[in-house]
Formats: structure tokens, sequence, C-alpha cells
């Protein structure tokens, strides 16, 4: 009992240290990334002892220092429970959904398999739906605590673009549960390991390329990024829905924003893109299409499929990042349009195509 | 889910209830009624309903209340109101009572000679064993809450769209 | 019942929120808080619901409560939409002044 608890313990503090690792990493390329789209060299003027490490030292040492030694300020006349209130539930939703993604197979120790994965919960996908849809207090609450007209305006309308976003993501959800026939993640990514023709990896993108676009579009649209950052647009609204937050209060908006961006990541990894499967490895070593197998002991392949999952997950908010430096933003209307007009019927399309071939596919077979 | 844990949850879902029935101001009450639903939750979870503890808050959590606080904020109904609300005496009704009807309650059952608890069938709580019953044995209650939903929609908008 | 928490004990609790709804829709004026103790209600009884569900051993509990939450949503949405229609030309949430019907 006592090793179980400290098992599951374990697990969950590595997921979430995963999550936040990637996370500044994705806060350190967001400067460092948008530098080099820009055609700059970024911030790279804080050093200690004149080690400036290509402006890590500035992202991940100067700028959380900045912001926890910043005088916290709330408005006159707000309320002052509810301001506290609303970075948290903007972060902690965002951070209790790692519990539920999958970060490796199984892990064999001491006699007993590991399942890595935070929670196993046969209902993961809708914890993680659960958790997103909780995700809108935080904007509505700092919106209307801040005692402010503008930012009012921007938590009501980022809260309208999340509610209306999580519709599309939903629904781009049904036709991988359709596909997999389960809502747990780890049995979606574990059933990514199969080999189509002896050679393709199964990965979901293969099954449900149109869900893989509606997901991302959707998910980026949950996170408020560019191109759907109006509620928070910073050459509109100044911050919009956070603009009266300060010092430890906004870096948490800002750890929310990043961590949305690493979980939109890691569920695209996991959906669609095989999560842990590295090609060709099972648990007991590799197994080639051509014959050779390599056996590796169960500490290994543990390590070298979180490391691929990494991998992916870093590659996918890389991809988030760029698409943020490089398109422009929607103007509210559009964004709607969007939402209501063009990712719901297209997911709603693809969840009836999904049936049907599910049907053929389960008749024929 | 043990007897202490159980006296905890419960002590914490009476005081948000209270909050929502008795607390001045509009936004505080949803906020009071987001963490009861979430607390209730919980108890789903315990009572091996896991679908319908997530269904929960994804439904009630995560989409009424949101509703609620936009109605609220939009309508900026955050005026106390002109009668003073939920004095104590109102909060010892609302508990006396509704103890007074568990009591009630726990009396009728004790008359009820006690069923052993049936052994729970394979994945009860599941999605599965949910859709088995809703698509089989309740399917014209499903259709008809997808026209009652499709009515509901159809009613909203129309009446919250009307000019003047 | 899983030990430590007999049937009884969740009857009990849903009877206490279902009776602090009553009185909240009772006592309050602002319409949007007598919806949210409806809500309430609806809620603790929903927790008797699952609660039998899971001391019969049947799923036809749990399929009683999906209704109800859809049930739920849908009255939700309209009637704050009625309430935001009734704002619109009486600006008021009172419901002592919302009277138009008496006769």
């Amino acid at each position: 009992m006592p090793a179980d608890v400290a098992i599951a313990t374990a697990k969950v503090l590595f997921a979430l240290f995963l999550a936040l690792q990637i996370m500044g990493l994705g806060v350190f390329f967001e400067r460092k990334v948008s530098a080099l789209i820009q055609d700059r060299i970024g911030a790279n003027r804080a050093a200690i002892f004149g080690f400036a490490g290509l402006g890590l030292v500035n992202t991940l040492i100067a700028d959380p220092i900045k912001f926890l030694l910043k005088e916290d300020i709330t408005p006159a006349q707000s309320d002052r429970l509810l301001h506290f209130i609303a970075p948290c539930a903007s972060l902690v939703p965002a951070l209790a959904t790692f519990a539920v993604v999958p970060f490796g197979d199984v892990l064999a120790l001491g006699g007993r398999l590991i399942n890595l994965q935070g929670a196993e919960l046969n209902v993961g996908l809708l914890f993680v739906l659960a958790m997103a849809s909780l995700g809108v207090y935080g904007v509505v609450l700092a919106g209307w605590a801040s005692n402010n007209r503008w930012s009012l305006l921007g938590g009501i309308r980022g809260s309208a673009q999340m509610i209306s976003y999580e519709v599309a993501m939903g629904l781009a959800l049904i036709g991988v549960v359709l596909t997999y026939n389960t809502l747990d993640l780890q049995e979606i990514a574990r059933a990514q390991g199969r080999l189509l023709w002896g050679w393709l990896p199964a990965w979901g993108i293969l099954y449900q390329p149109l869900a893989f676009v509606v997901f991302l579009v959707a998910g980026i649209a949950e996170s408020k990024r560019i191109p759907f950052d109006l509620p928070e647009s910073e050459s509109e609204l100044v911050s919009g829905y956070f603009t009266e937050y300060s010092g430890a209060k906004h870096l948490m908006f800002m750890m929310s924003d990043f961590v949305e961006v690493v979980l939109v990541a890691a569920l695209v990894t996991t959906l669609f893109f095989g999560g842990w499967q590295v090609p060709y490895l099972a648990r007991d070593g590799f197994h080639f299409p051509w014959g050779t197998a390599v056996a590796l002991p169960s500490l290994v392949v543990a390590l070298l499929q979180v490391t691929a999952f990494a991998v992916k997950v870093i590659a996918f908010t890389w991809l988030q990042i760029v698409i943020r430096w490089t398109l422009p933003r929607f103007r509210y209307d559009q964004l709607m349009r969007l939402g209501w007009k063009g990712l719901l019927p297209v997911s709603l399309a693809n969840v009836m195509v999904s049936a049907l071939l599910v049907l053929l596919a389960g008749r024929g077979a | 889910m043990t007897a202490p844990v159980f006296l905890l949850l419960a002590v914490l879902v009476v005081a948000a209830a209270l909050t929502v029935v008795a607390h001045p101001s509009p936004v505080y009450s949803a906020c009071a009624l987001v963490v009861t639903l979430f607390l209730l939750s919980v108890f789903f979870v315990a009572l091996d309903a896991q679908l319908v503890a997530v269904l929960q808050v994804i439904v009630y959590a995560g989409a009424i209340v949101v509703l609620f606080l936009f109605v609220i904020m939009l309508l900026n109904l955050t005026q106390p109101e002109s009668r003073p609300t939920a004095g104590v005496p109102v909060v010892a009704v609302a508990v006396g009572g509704g103890i007074g009807i568990a009591a009630l309650v726990a009396a009728a059952l004790r008359r009820v000679p006690p069923a052993g608890a049936p052994a729970l069938p394979e994945g009860f709580g599941d999605t599965a064993a949910l859709a088995r019953r809703l698509f089989t044995a309740y399917v014209l209650p499903f259709e008809l809450t997808s026209v009652l939903l499709l009515v509901a929609i159809v009613g909203a908008v129309g009446l919250a769209s009307r000019k003047g | 019942m899983p030990p430590g928490a007999p049937l009884t004990w969740y009857l009990g609790l849903s009877a206490v929120v279902f009776a602090i709804g009553t009185v909240g829709v009772l006592v309050r004026r602002n319409i949007i808080v007598i919806f949210m103790a409806i809500e309430l209600m609806l809620n603790a009884v929903n927790l008797t619901f699952v609660a039998f569900a899971r001391s019969l051993g049947s799923m036809d509990g749990q399929v009683i409560v999906f209704f109800v939450m859809t049930v739920a949503a849908a009255e939700a949405a309209v009637g704050l939409a009625i309430i935001l229609a009734l704002f619109r030309n009486r600006e008021t949430t009172n419901a002592d002044e919302l009277v138009t019907l008496r006769w």
C-alpha cells in the first residue's frame, strides 16, 4: 500500500516535472524563435559573470525573478478574493490535465509493472475536456474582478471563444474515440504501436488527419494563442483580461498560457503521433521489419519512450510558437465564424465518416 | 470511501451549498455552486459512476455555471437585494429541515430488510455500461432529449436575440 | 455499499442539500440565485440516484442522472434567455417586482 502511494506520487510528480520543464523551454523558444523569425538576436543582456547563455539566463532566471519581486497590485474597489483566485483557477486545471497524459509504456521495477501515466482513468479523454471547461473560470473571473471595463470585455470575449472552441475540440476527439474504441489515453497510445503492412507505424494521423487539424486549431484557440488571442490582444486591449495583474499573478497567467501550449502539444502527440511510441520499439526491445531484433532492458526502453515523447512535445510546442509569430490575429467575428461555421461542421462530418468507416471495417474483418 | 473522508467532503458540500444560498453577491454564489458541483462529482467517483462524474464537471460545472456567470456579468447584476437575505434563522431552518428529512429517510430504510449489496458487474459505471443501457432500454428518451435540446437552442436564441 | 459510507449517509447528505436549495428558492429575491438554488436541488437528486444505482447494482440510476443533466442544461439555457429578455424590458431582477402576471 505505501509503495503504491509512493509510486503514484512519483508518477504524477514526474509528469508535472516534464510539463514544467518543457514549459520553461517553451518560454525560451518563444523569445529566441521569435527573434530568429524577425531577424534579430533577442534578449541576451542579462548575464551571470559574463555568461549570457544565448539568452537562457535572461529568460529563465532574470525574468522569473523580476516577476516575483514586482509589487503585487490589486486595483481599488475590485473583488480581492476573486482577483486572487483567478490566476490559480487558470493554472490549476491546465496542470491537472497532465495527470492523464501517458509519457511511457510500462516500467518493470522490482517485480511490478508500473504504467507510466499519472492517473489511469478509463475516461481520460473526458477528463481532458472537463479540465478545459474549468479553465474558462480563470478568464471570466479575472476579467470581472479587475473592476476595469476593458478587462471585463476581454474576459467575456475570451470565455465565449473558449467555450465555442471546446465544442469543436470535443467533436474532433469523438473521431479519435471511434477509431480506437477507448477513452483511456494510454490505450490510445499503445494502439498506435501496430504496424500497417508490416512497416508503417499506425499513428493516429493516418486514421484521423482531419481530426488532427481541427484539434490543433481548436487547441490553439482554447489556449488563446495568436492567431486567436483577441481576449488578450497585446496591441489593442493592453492585456485584455489580465491587464490589472502584476507580479506573481501575471507570471501565473503567463505560465498557464505556456502550460496550455505544452498541453495541446502533448495531447496532439498522444492522439495523433503515437505519444511515446518509438517506431519498431516494443516492450522488450527493437523489432525491425527487416528481421533484426535488439533486446533492451525495460529501463532503457522506458527512457527511450520518455525521450521520444519529450522530443515530439517540444516539436509541437515549437510549431505553435512559429504559428504565433507568423500569422496575424483574427478579428472577433472571424474567430467565432471559424469556430461555429467552419470547425463544427467539419468535425461533425468527420465523426460521421469515421463512424461509417469503422462500421465497414468491422464488417469486413 | 472511508467515513472520515466522507464526513469531511460532506461538510464542505454543505458549506458550499449554504454559500450559494446565503451569500449576497451572485458571483460568489456562482463560484460556490462550482465548488459544490465539483465536490459532488468527487462523490460520484466514489460511488463508481466515473462517466457521470466527468460529465457533471463538463456539463454542469463547466458550461451551465459559466452561462450563469455570463448573464450575471453581462447584466451587471451585482447590486445587493432590496430585502436582507438569509440570516441565521433561515440557515438553521435549512439545515434543520434537511437533517429532519434525513432522519426520516434513515428510519424508513431501517424498516426495510437490509438487502446485501449485490456484486457489481464488471465495468460498472463505465462509458460502455452506460452507453449499453442508454441505447437499448432508454433509446426513446434519448432521442426525445436530443429533440428537447434542439428546441431549447432555438428557443434560447429566439428569446435572447429579439430586438427591443 | 463500500464500507464506511453507508447508503443512508449519502441520502442524508442529499436531503440536506435539497433542503438548502429549497430554502434558497423560497427566500432569495434575485432570480439568478433562485435559479442556482434550483440547480442545487437537481444535483441533490442526482446524488440520490447515483447512490441507489450503486446500492442496487443497476446502471439505470446513472442513465437517469444523464437525462437530468441534459434537461437541466436545456432548462438553464432557456431560463437564462428568459431572464435576459425580462431584464431588457423591466430593468430589474428582483422577483418581488416581476409581478405582471399576478391578478
